[in-house]
């Protein structure tokens, strides 16, 4: 033991607890993966009622979304960057953004959800059951599971990169200890990851 | 390059990703509106493919991490491709 260094906190493990986030990152692709492959069987066998169906969606608000996500994705990436460039200023307000942009997907969802549930449409709605082939049903229950499923993780991700940024500002997360940032934004880019399949799947039926 | 343990990515990489992905999503929405039927799913499909492709290389930073955890995501996109793939096996042929 001739090498004895100081080191604050011996149990920290960077590349561990990136192994760590990416195991659960796995069963988080494989939880939306039995959901799409549930998808693609019913879609398969009611092709029909899915491209009808889907014209209830509007696919300028899906598009927006998705540039939205897909920004607030740059946005976190280039904290960690700036992190690592020991910017404390530049990381929070890219944080700060990300948060913004995650907001503004979120208002948006609530709107198209909003317009769904004022046509009546909603899972065990009279409307759904009354009007609606099986396949319709079908379509409008797995886009509001999966979207659900989706802005849920939204919120998650949220909370956690505002974590993530009050410790950024606390200075406990550093240069040289990056790894909470760095598993918001890979959580963070797994949201984007989810969405790049559910946006097509969803709004571009035609 | 690849095994550096604290590579910074420059802001502009970044840029440019966002930028080929906002593309690709242009390019997904133009490919299901022009009628090529059936198709036209799977041209979405693979304009996804390589949108994911790009995240996780770059976002994601596997391009920079070890290549073991390149190696578990191709794995666990596999697993994947199997299972549909045996699924629809058994739908295709009931």
């Amino acid at each position: 033991m001739e090498h004895v260094t100081q080191h604050s906190d011996p149990h920290y493990d960077q590349e561990a607890s990136k192994l760590g986030m990416w195991l659960f990152i796995f069963t988080e692709l494989l939880l939306f993966g039995g959901l799409f492959i549930v998808y693609s069987i019913y879609r398969f066998l009611n092709p029909e009622a899915f491209q009808l169906a889907a014209q209830a969606l509007n696919p300028v608000i899906g598009a927006i979304n998705t540039i939205i996500l897909l920004v607030s994705s740059m946005t976190i990436a280039m904290s960690t960057s700036a992190l690592q460039k020991k910017n404390k200023g530049l990381t929070v307000f890219l944080l700060e953004i990300t948060i913004m942009l995650a907001l503004i997907f979120l208002i948006n969802k609530y709107f198209e959800w909003g317009i769904k549930f004022d046509h009546g449409i909603w899972p065990g709605s009279e409307h759904m059951i009354n009007d609606m082939s099986k396949g319709e049903i079908l379509f409008f229950g797995l886009y509001f599971v999966m979207t659900g499923l989706h802005a849920l993780h939204i919120i998650i991700g949220m909370i956690i990169i505002i974590v993530a940024l009050n410790k950024v500002q606390k200075g406990t997360v550093h240069a040289d200890r990056p790894s909470l940032l760095e598993n918001a934004g890979l959580y963070w880019h797994l949201v984007d990851l989810i969405w790049i399949f559910l946006f097509p799947l969803f709004y571009l039926i035609h | 390059m690849e095994n550096e343990k604290h590579h910074i990515v420059p802001y502009r990489v970044y840029f440019y990703i966002l930028l080929a992905l906002i593309t690709l999503t242009f390019g997904s929405i133009g490919i299901t509106h022009i009628n090529v039927g059936e198709y036209s799913v799977l041209g979405a499909l693979i304009f996804s493919t390589i949108k994911s492709f790009l995240v996780l290389t770059w976002f994601m930073h596997l391009k920079f991490d070890q290549p073991f955890l390149r190696i578990m995501v191709g794995f666990v996109a596999l697993v994947f491709l199997a299972v549909i793939f045996i699924t629809f096996l058994d739908y295709y042929y009931r």
